[in-house]
């Protein structure tokens, strides 16, 4: 019962902050409301007991992603009402994307009710000392080790090809070389300038 | 008289014990807060040979005692002054969003042998989780103030927090090999056996880089670039007056008891007494598990942070990213490595029974 009124609470959060995501006039409170989608997806997660991808899902989304976005959006200055022009010239997609979607989750929702689950009554507690990151961390590197390391070296293939697209090597470019700035020695920056001492006029 | 309390503690369902638990933590917290802000100027005052704050008497203890206590009484008085052109809302905002981190992160820490206010098993995760979502506090008031100083104070610390958390990450990794668990209260527990068991001993290289980490990760000396006075007023709480600005202060003082709580609880044993184990003294109370130990060891940790901030001068903005991402992040990489060694061998921690 109360895992049901909380679940309402945050799914009326959640659709509530994702309208604001699409809907906000300044582009960093859109990229606030997504943080917020984020964390309340989490606790719907926490919900059916699912802490691992939870607590996963708000360190990689809120913790990183949202912060480099958030860095990037405060930094532009972006022109709100350029911005705005196609908003209904490319409504039909939206709705079209939308309506796709939403076909989906009712597939699922109904393909798993053919199958014997009963989708509509919430996850099945577990006992207290199943834990769900040592399972999924016991399937992940048994059953599915091969899977893991692709994705793993997909991941390591993107990083080396994000690297390699914005590394530029201007000409003339000024570098620091941390290891020349550290040998450098009195002589090389300093020279004692003998002179006279000047007559008092 | 005691034995009523007791029986009438025991009997209380878990959520009411967890609310006192909670209640207490946080009250404890901001008084140790406080105490410490106190402590920090003595110690630095001590340090350059002069005495500190030694004015405001709390009835009559020490000289200096009621520094802390009068300082938020004056913050509290001053008016929270909102430049004209900040966004108002956000920037109300953003010390609370600072501080929820600082303290929500104490739920799973283990206190002591029998408390601890939450045994979730994904622990370790929801502490790096809470504590990636320090920065928003930081980059919020930075870009809410609609200053410059403040902005570009928001913009170092965020580049700074998110490149030594990937450091902190690695070395928590490291600590997870070798107690083969997330639950804050297991890692203490494999922990046990006095001193030389302690993770600190097997796992020193990733001790160093993740309190490095985490004095970068709470903006201190020698990385406050956030808000290095000499070349950004304040950094992102220049605007900031009166108690908005002391609840930054609030923020940064408990995230530096959380990062020393938990270098104790992963490097140090947390609880465990340090002659556990051990012939003769350790059937006293130097063997004995209490919060008595993990109280000396975050007191200790947290000494650190203070003689660090007398000692070093400031980083360059351009040397701490260096320091992140070509120093400490190979450091735990290669460490990672030499613990699959050790773990393969079953040398060091990887002996003990629970690993066979």
């Amino acid at each position: 019962m109360l895992i049901e009124a909380l679940f309402y609470v945050f799914g009326a959060i959640l659709i509530a902050a994702a309208l604001a995501v699409i809907s906000a006039r300044n582009p960093v409170y859109s990229a606030l409301a997504l943080v917020m989608c984020f964390i309340t997806s989490a606790a719907i997660w926490l919900l059916i007991e699912a802490e691992f991808l939870a607590v996963v899902l708000v360190l990689v989304y809120v913790g990183a992603v949202m912060v480099l976005f958030l860095f990037v959006v405060m930094m532009l200055d972006v022109n709100l009402a350029e911005l705005r022009q196609g908003f209904t010239r490319f409504a039909w997609l939206g709705w079209l994307t939308a309506l796709a979607v939403i076909l989906e989750i009712v597939g699922v929702v109904w393909a798993r009710g053919g199958l014997g689950i009963d989708a509509g009554r919430g996850a099945t507690p577990t006992a207290p000392t199943y834990s769900n990151t040592l399972e999924l961390g016991r399937v992940l590197y048994t059953r599915y080790a091969y899977p893991f390391e692709l994705a793993a070296m997909l991941l390591l293939v993107a990083i080396v090809a994000a690297i390699a697209l914005t590394m530029r090597r201007r000409p003339g470019l000024k570098k620091q070389d941390v290891s020349r700035q550290v040998a450098v020695r009195r002589a090389d920056r300093l020279r004692i300038v003998k002179m006279d001492a000047e007559k008092r006029s | 008289m005691l034995e009523t309390l007791a029986t009438t503690w025991l009997s209380l369902p878990d959520y009411a014990r967890s609310t006192v638990w909670i209640v207490v933590i946080t009250v404890v917290l901001i008084i140790c807060v406080a105490l410490l802000t106190l402590w920090e100027r003595k110690v630095i005052g001590w340090m350059q040979l002069r005495r500190g704050p030694n004015r405001v008497r709390l009835f009559g203890l020490l000289p200096g005692m009621g520094q802390p206590f009068a300082d938020v009484l004056k913050l509290l008085m001053k008016e929270v002054v909102i430049p004209t052109n900040s966004n108002k809302f956000l920037f109300r905002l953003a010390p609370i969003i600072a501080l929820v981190p600082a303290f929500a992160a104490w739920a799973v820490i283990p206190l002591s042998p029998t408390v601890v206010v939450s045994k979730a098993d994904a622990g370790l995760l929801y502490l790096l989780s809470l504590t990636s979502m320090g920065v928003y506090g930081v980059i919020i008031a930075g870009w809410a103030a609609n200053s410059k100083y403040a902005f570009l104070g928001a913009m170092r610390s965020a580049a700074q927090m998110l490149a030594y958390e990937i450091a902190m990450g690695f070395a928590l990794v490291g600590v997870l090999m070798a107690t083969g668990s997330m639950n804050l209260g297991t890692i203490v527990r494999t922990q046990e056996g006095g001193l030389l068991s302690w993770n600190w001993s097997w796992l020193f290289p990733l001790l160093m880089v993740y309190f490095i980490s985490g004095i970068a990760e709470t903006n201190r000396a020698p990385f406050d670039v956030a808000e290095g006075e000499s070349e950004i007023v304040a950094g992102f709480h220049v605007e900031y007056s009166g108690i908005a600005f002391a609840l930054f202060f609030l923020a940064e003082y408990a995230n530096m008891i959380l990062i020393s709580t938990l270098t104790a609880v992963f490097f140090f044993g947390g609880w465990q007494g340090p002659l556990q184990g051990y012939p003769g003294l350790g059937d006293t109370f130097l063997g004995q598990p209490s919060f008595l130990w993990l109280f000396l060891k975050v007191f200790c940790l947290l000494f650190l942070f203070l003689w660090f901030r007398a000692t070093f001068p400031r980083y360059r903005y351009d040397q701490i990213m260096r320091l992140g991402w070509k120093a400490l992040i190979p450091v735990t990489l290669v460490w990672i490595g030499v613990e699959m060694l050790l773990a393969v061998y079953r040398i060091g921690p990887w002996s003990r029974p629970w690993f066979q």
